[in-house]
């Protein structure tokens, strides 16, 4: 494709060198904070990413494919081979540092690289989540001092918590779980569960019938009509169901809204946990956060939290999120970024789980900060 | 140099292209045999005629190697990514009309939008073990619209024709295909999703932003446009 990539600040620009030296120096600095060194193979089966990230990976990673094989994909990332080896057969507790390109189609910002160096730090412990969370965050932190970047922290297990233990139907609980990483989807399910979508005159159509469903359609597809039949029960029975609460719509749209530093932000959400209590051992393990990142000289009262952090970019995870950004770059993707991701364990572990916690450094951005700033 | 004109090669699309120029003073036509994918321009001087597949136009268009083409906006938006950015649109030649749409089986009586997709494809999901299949070409622009609508478990299967048959033949659950009336769909016991409109296509021209353009291509493309404008 002949799209311009002028101003491309990759591994391949002029500055390689300096790019490789730093991400040698992180590997260096994460192996003597206990970290053992990994390495996962360039290529890696298109099924598992699909299957956990559903069609949109196709746009970031590149797909390739051989008979035997079939679809493999350029890793776009080292987490999920990490996780899938550390299962497989890690000891543990475990941490593990690693150091590789990573390949990520760049159709909608020719001027970022589609290739480049990414340096990572991941911790397998189950014995203190919010010890584990501090020590990863403070690393980082310790990696990207002196460079003008803005700490963003969130903790998607809050709206997790807050999720879970509304007062409705498991069946709507578990749509919206679902799609806690798709705001807009979210956004129109909480509407619709909340009685505040209309509903379609098709829709009350087939919601005044009952009992099995003869239409005049012919029988098509692998989709059967017991499986129809089944979902037109299933919106009998949410028809059914009463809409979701005001007082608890209004508390989970506050919730989604907070936006603080760490103090202010606890201290508003324990206020809306009046309404929803269900999200105070959330919050109980985000003080413990606090204290263990403070423990670890983390200037916490002035670090920005946001509650909806995360849920766009992130979707593995399920706890504490963290970025750094360029705070007079706001083109540039993230520094640094990571996050608690426990579920990924359970559903690449298949049968076991661990909690995790991790994140990855971008390298030739550093450089390029540094550069800048020189 | 000569400004060159891309124009899909057959059938009535090209037809309907040289009768819209033909309108604005313009007359294209094919030179030598039928079989030869070569053109001659009247009415502008150091314009030329090149012949090619619709679905190459927009390719040649973002090499640069074409200044000017007629093609769908779903081709384009297809095969680019940020068009906006390679092409610009000149002119809307109105016709060549047709809508990609998401249709699946009449049959599915619970299923009228995007919202009652996702949760059908969710059930399927878990059902069968593997994501709802959608047959189509046009994976980028599908992708797009159902990423942004927040629609998960599904997944693109490749069709490059009788797309509307994957259904009866089980290798596709549903599919996002071009309809003008929808007569091939409902021939085929799909139907239309209330919200399930992707895009709107029509025949368009287009101008290349990425190819060169010399003092006598400008000049020729100015007095094309002037041509253009006269008769809007």
């Amino acid at each position: 494709m002949a799209v311009k990539t002028q101003g491309r600040v990759g591994d391949l620009a002029d500055n390689l060198g300096a790019v490789q030296a730093r991400a040698a120096q992180l590997r260096v600095r994460f192996e003597a904070a206990g970290a053992q060194v990994v390495d996962v193979p360039l290529l890696q089966p298109a099924d598992t990413l699909l299957d956990l990230y559903g069609e949109d990976i196709r746009a970031r990673a590149y797909v390739t494919s051989d008979a035997l094989r079939g679809e493999q994909m350029l890793r776009p990332d080292f987490t999920v081979p990490v996780v899938e080896a550390h299962m497989r057969h890690g000891a543990e507790p475990a941490r593990y540092t690693y150091s590789g390109k990573v390949f990520r189609r760049q159709e909608h910002y020719p001027e970022r690289p589609n290739e480049y160096l990414q340096v990572g730090y991941e911790v397998f412990d189950r014995e203190d989540a919010a010890a584990a969370d501090a020590e990863v965050f403070a690393l980082f932190a310790l990696q990207v001092r002196g460079l003008p970047l803005r700490a963003a922290t969130g903790d998607i297990g809050i709206l997790m918590a807050a999720v879970q233990g509304l007062n409705t139907t498991e069946k709507r609980k578990a749509a919206l779980m679902r799609h806690i990483w798709r705001p807009r989807r979210f956004r129109a399910l909480l509407d619709r569960f909340a009685g505040r979508t209309p509903v379609p005159e098709t829709r009350k159509k087939l919601l005044e019938t009952e009992g099995d469903l003869t239409g005049s359609a012919p029988q098509l597809g692998k989709r059967r009509a017991a499986e129809v039949q089944a979902r037109v029960e299933a919106l009998r029975a949410d028809a059914k169901a009463p809409p979701i609460a005001e007082h608890e719509l209004l508390a989970l749209e506050a919730l989604m809204a907070v936006r603080e530093t760490v103090p202010y932000a606890i201290e508003q959400m324990r206020d809306i946990a009046v309404d929803l209590p269900q999200i105070n051992p959330a919050l109980d393990r985000l003080d413990a956060r606090t204290a263990a990142m403070k423990a670890r000289g983390v200037d916490v009262e002035n670090l920005d939290f946001e509650a909806s952090y995360g849920r766009t970019s992130m979707e593995y995870y399920d706890g504490f999120v963290f970025g750094f950004y360029a705070e007079a770059r706001p083109d540039l993707p993230p520094i640094a970024s990571g996050g608690r991701y426990d579920a990924l364990t359970r559903q690449l572990g298949q049968g076991e789980e661990i909690p995790a916690v991790g994140g990855v450094l971008r390298p030739y951005l550093m450089v390029q900060l540094e550069e800048a700033r020189a | 140099m000569t400004l060159k004109l891309g124009v899909p090669s057959k059938g009535r699309l090209m037809e309907k292209t040289f009768d819209w120029f033909a309108k604005r003073g313009v007359t294209l036509s094919r030179t030598g045999s039928d079989r030869e994918y070569a053109g001659a321009v009247e009415g502008v001087s150091n314009m030329e005629l090149v012949l090619l597949s619709a679905g190459e136009i927009p390719r040649e268009l973002a090499a640069g190697r074409i200044h000017l083409g007629v093609t769908g906006t779903d081709l384009v938006q297809e095969k680019l990514p940020r068009f906006e950015q390679q092409v610009e649109e000149l002119a809307e030649l109105g016709f060549g009309h047709a809508d990609l749409v998401l249709a699946v089986p009449q049959c599915w009586i619970d299923v009228d939008t995007l919202d009652d997709l996702d949760a059908a494809a969710s059930a399927f999901r878990a059902q069968h073990g593997h994501r709802l299949r959608i047959a189509t070409k046009y994976h980028r622009l599908v992708r797009e619209f159902l990423t942004d609508a927040g629609v998960a478990d599904y997944q693109l299967v490749d069709s490059q024709g009788a797309t509307e048959g994957t259904v009866k033949n089980e290798t596709a659950e549903m599919v996002a295909d071009i309809t003008s009336t929808g007569e091939t769909l409902r021939a085929n016991h799909l139907k239309l999703l209330a919200d399930g409109l992707v895009l709107k296509s029509q025949a368009t021209l287009w101008r290349s932003r990425v190819a060169k353009y010399g003092t006598e291509d400008k000049a020729a493309l100015n007095t094309l446009l002037d041509l253009l404008e006269a008769r809007k």
